[in-house]
């Protein structure tokens, strides 16, 4: 019994890693219709960027996050100024090409820089430290940190949608880009504040998927399909629906493997079809105004 | 005679290949209300959107306090001071009606015009501040898009159809709280298919037809049959 519960629980915590995946996607899509398909590449850069801050720098892999966060919402500013936005308009097909593109030159960029070596972000002795829940059931310390966040990102975000004035602009935005120009909203530097949002949350992803597994230039796609899914299941435009996602989608997974453990990725695919069969919508899809 | 506010100098528009606008003129002055009639299609929303930079003249300018908007974006066309209600409201649905006045001072100038200046002006809107704001009324959302549109503290307003959809009595309320929103210096230039508002409204009066204006003059000197000439261009 206890090691069930426990298969549930660990699913549980690295569904706070998916949710984070699929934060930023859900968050993009939300307000300026953009399909990142580059999205997992950028968890991958942002990951290969905390190898370089640890390494030169000698810093511990969370620490390194005061570098990284700011690095990629820097990154994400420029993209989406200097690219993205000359791809936005009434066809959705030119930004899903472009950043399909940008996904193939970000890992081929990185396989030259750093070759196809897998690599991992170094935590010491926070690595191995546990906490007993239960009698016979114990989380990681990685893992429960990692969830925490995921818990509080996805809190602050709705905080930020729902009680900012950038949040309002962001919603603003979404229902009718025209009016809100009228509004004296720039909405190539709205755009561009959601996708260095957006980074800022792949930055954080991105050190806790490093610190927990190998990585390397190839994983980004499937980290992209894993926060789609995670979306999907959740309901688009919801943010708590969002965490619930990949709390789904990481259960699912760990059941998955606990049978057998080539079916850990198979059982996650049959969750999200199940969802998307049964309600298309999602669990949470938002309340239409 | 002053140098008016807003001058419109012989602008062409169009969407595509169609020419919506051919060489239209217009002037306000400051403190002034001026309507603009017409048939549907005859290019009045065009001329707002145009002049709100939501689209570019293809040729002449428009000169506001004495520079040219040129193509100006609308978000900074609104901070120099020009403000569009647009036709059909078209208020934020994911917003409360609070949050879309607050949008509209989003450009941040300074005036007259704040939240609490706006509930006086529309009591109806803040006692309904926290609905979103489609679950308005047709007639109180058209209040909160006039409010929101103000609460940029503009110098010239622009009203597209403000009547469209609403009861006739609502209209008139709306229209009895012109004065003292004018009465602020401010301009304001209205849309209206109903010519007798209109007429009522305003001070100078230009009709367009198919993209030209047809007639301008003083609103209480236009008499019907010149007014119905110009607008079915018979």
């Amino acid at each position: 019994m206890t090691g069930w519960f426990n298969v549930i629980l660990q699913g549980v915590l690295i569904g706070g890693l998916y949710a984070m995946f699929a934060a930023g996607l859900s968050l993009i899509f939300g307000v300026m219709r953009l399909v990142n398909i580059a999205h997992g590449d950028l968890i991958v850069l942002a990951a290969y960027i905390a190898l370089m801050a640890t390494t030169s720098l000698g810093l511990d892999p969370l620490t390194s996050l005061i570098i990284v966060v700011p690095a990629m919402a820097l990154i994400g500013y420029a993209l989406q100024r200097g690219l993205l936005n000359r791809t936005l308009g009434d066809d959705l097909l030119p930004p899903l090409l472009v950043t399909f593109g940008l996904s193939i030159i970000i890992q081929n960029g990185l396989l030259e820089l750093f070759t196809a070596d897998s690599r991992k972000l170094q935590a010491g002795a926070i690595e191995v430290q546990t906490l007993q829940v239960m009698q016979g059931v114990w989380v990681g310390a990685l893992p429960f940190i990692q969830f925490v966040v995921a818990v509080a990102v996805i809190a602050g975000l709705q905080q930020l949608f729902y009680r900012t004035a950038l949040g309002r602009a962001f919603r603003a935005t979404s229902d009718d880009q025209a009016v809100a120009q009228l509004m004296g909203l720039d909405t190539r530097h709205v755009f561009a504040m959601a996708m260095a949002l957006s980074l800022a949350i792949v930055a954080i992803a991105g050190v806790f998927l490093a610190v927990r597994a190998n990585f390397d230039p190839s994983i980004g796609p499937a980290r992209l399909i894993f926060g789609f899914e995670a979306v999907i299941i959740g309901g688009l435009g919801s943010m708590w629906g969002t965490l619930a996602g990949g709390v789904i989608l990481g259960v699912a997974q760990a059941i998955g493997a606990q049978i057998d453990p080539g079916w850990q990725l198979l059982a996650g695919h049959i969750a999200f079809l199940v969802i998307l069969a049964v309600r298309p919508q999602g669990l949470f899809p938002k309340v239409s105004g | 005679m002053p140098d008016p506010l807003l001058d419109i100098r012989g602008i062409d528009a169009f969407y595509g290949d169609f020419q919506a606008l051919f060489g239209v003129s217009l002037r306000v002055n400051a403190g002034e209300v001026v309507a603009i009639i017409g048939a549907n299609g005859a290019g009045k929303s065009t001329l707002l959107k145009t002049i709100a930079g939501l689209m570019h003249p293809s040729s002449g300018d428009i000169i506001f306090d004495g520079a040219s908007l040129g193509a100006m974006p609308a978000f900074a066309v609104v901070k120099r001071g020009i403000a569009l209600v647009p036709e059909g409201r078209r208020l934020f649905p994911s917003l409360s009606v609070e949050e879309n006045l607050l949008i509209g001072a989003e450009s941040r100038r300074k005036g007259p015009w704040t939240l609490p200046r706006i509930y006086d002006l529309f009591p109806i809107l803040a006692e309904r501040r926290h609905v979103p704001a489609t679950s308005l009324s047709g007639g109180q959302q058209q209040m909160a898009a006039i409010g929101r549109a103000l609460m940029s503290n503009p110098r010239v307003l622009l009203c597209d159809e403000i009547s469209l959809g609403l009861a006739p009595i609502i209209v008139k309320d709306i229209y009895a709280q012109l004065p003292s929103i004018a009465g602020e210096g401010l301009s304001v230039v209205i849309v209206e298919q109903d010519i007798a508002q209109a007429l009522k409204a305003a001070r100078q009066v230009y009709c367009l037809q198919e993209g030209r204006v047809a007639l301008q003059g003083d609103a209480r000197e236009l008499t019907r049959e010149r007014i119905s000439a110009a607008y079915f261009g018979v």
